[in-house]
């Protein structure tokens, strides 16, 4: 494995989830998706239970992979956001550094310029606190303090417990 | 690239079932979505076109269960398979952790399979992963028509690293939970060497 595990701490994980209710709140949204670029599920705020939010995060990050390929072909490093327009809903799309994919999920209650206006900020907060994963990972596994309990010990006879 | 979340105690793994068109990749999640419980599976996604040829990806989420506390999440995937579709191969190895490599064993089939394995092996490297170190099952599929090739020979063609292999029969579910099982052993134990 490339050393790029995707981690996620207590500590962080608090305060993206305040960044995106607040997100949430000041954009007048209905859904707001955080997605790791390999399509898992990072966090979510607002309506979600009538969604399917793995399935979303998956063809989300599809998404974001296929205008990736576009884009390149084209001569462009990136599209950092895309915009699909419903009857009822939008969806509001963007990359957060390299890594990230912020999904904004709104309505007429809300408008597509206010919700630009509203990621740029959060993008900001968010990239920061993704910073902050990143350096500690690094250090965690530079001094070998890393949780090691969950790995260290995983034999045969949990895998055949999951399988069973 | 597995996603380790200390937050919701969560581990999540991307799985990636490779090989030619019309090989098995797809009946292969298929049976996997047919038998598991449902409160261990998501909604099986297939991105195919109008003749059920996957144009993009088919995608399953699967939740097996706990070790030590930590929900073990897979994410199978497939490519499409066709030749032509090499562009979308190459974004869905993206982030992978484990590679099953499906083989179609029918003798006239063995070229698409020699292609497909070099093609797998292009992309990897050119997302930075060499299929040499990364956890790795194949599976020899279709073992039920008659115009197969031995296994023996399949393996000296296809497996010069010595991968673990298992017969299959994807539409009767012959191999598929065993093929599944061995690739995610190999994912867990490749995070324990990590962490």
């Amino acid at each position: 494995m490339t050393g790029s595990d995707l981690v996620m701490y207590e500590e962080e994980f608090r305060k993206i989830d305040t960044e995106l209710q607040k997100l949430h709140k000041q954009s007048n949204s209905k859904v707001i998706f955080l997605v790791d670029k390999n399509g898992q599920l990072i966090a979510s705020a607002g309506e979600t239970h009538d969604i399917d939010t793995t399935s979303l995060a998956s063809l989300t990050a599809g998404n974001i992979a296929a205008t990736g390929g576009i884009a390149r072909l084209l001569g462009e490093k990136e599209f950092t956001i895309l915009f699909h327009e419903g009857e009822k809903d939008n969806i509001h799309i963007s990359l957060i550094g390299q890594r990230i994919i912020l999904v904004v999920i709104f309505d007429s209650r809300s408008s597509l310029g206010l919700v630009r206006l509203r990621v740029k900020k959060a993008s900001e907060a968010l990239g920061r606190i993704f910073e902050e994963i990143t350096q500690k990972v690094d250090k965690e596994k530079g001094e070998g303090t890393l949780d090691e309990s969950i790995f260290a010990e995983i034999s045969d006879e949990d895998i055949d417990n999951l399988f069973r | 690239m597995s996603f380790i979340n200390y937050s919701s105690r969560e581990i999540n793994c991307k799985i990636v079932y490779y090989g030619p068109g019309l090989c098995g990749k797809t009946t292969n999640l298929q049976y996997v979505y047919r038998r598991t419980n449902p409160d261990q599976k998501g909604k099986l996604i297939s991105l195919a076109t109008e003749t059920e040829r996957t144009l993009f990806f088919d995608f399953l989420p699967l939740a097996l269960g706990d070790i030590r506390g930590f929900k073990i999440r897979f994410h199978l995937y497939t490519v499409p398979g066709q030749v032509f579709y090499a562009a979308s191969r190459k974004l869905i190895l993206k982030g992978v952790d484990g590679v099953v490599f499906v083989a179609d064993s029918q003798i006239e089939r063995m070229d698409s399979n020699i292609e497909s394995l070099d093609d797998l092996k292009i992309n990897l490297a050119e997302q930075g992963y060499d299929l040499e170190k990364l956890p790795y099952i194949i599976q020899y599929n279709k073992r039920d028509l008659p115009n197969v090739v031995p296994v023996e020979d399949m393996d000296k063609l296809l497996n010069p690293r010595k991968v673990p292999w298992f017969e299959g029969v994807a539409v009767t579910g012959k191999g598929v939970f065993e093929t599944l099982k061995a690739v995610a052993r190999q994912v867990l134990f490749e995070l324990k060497k990590h962490y």
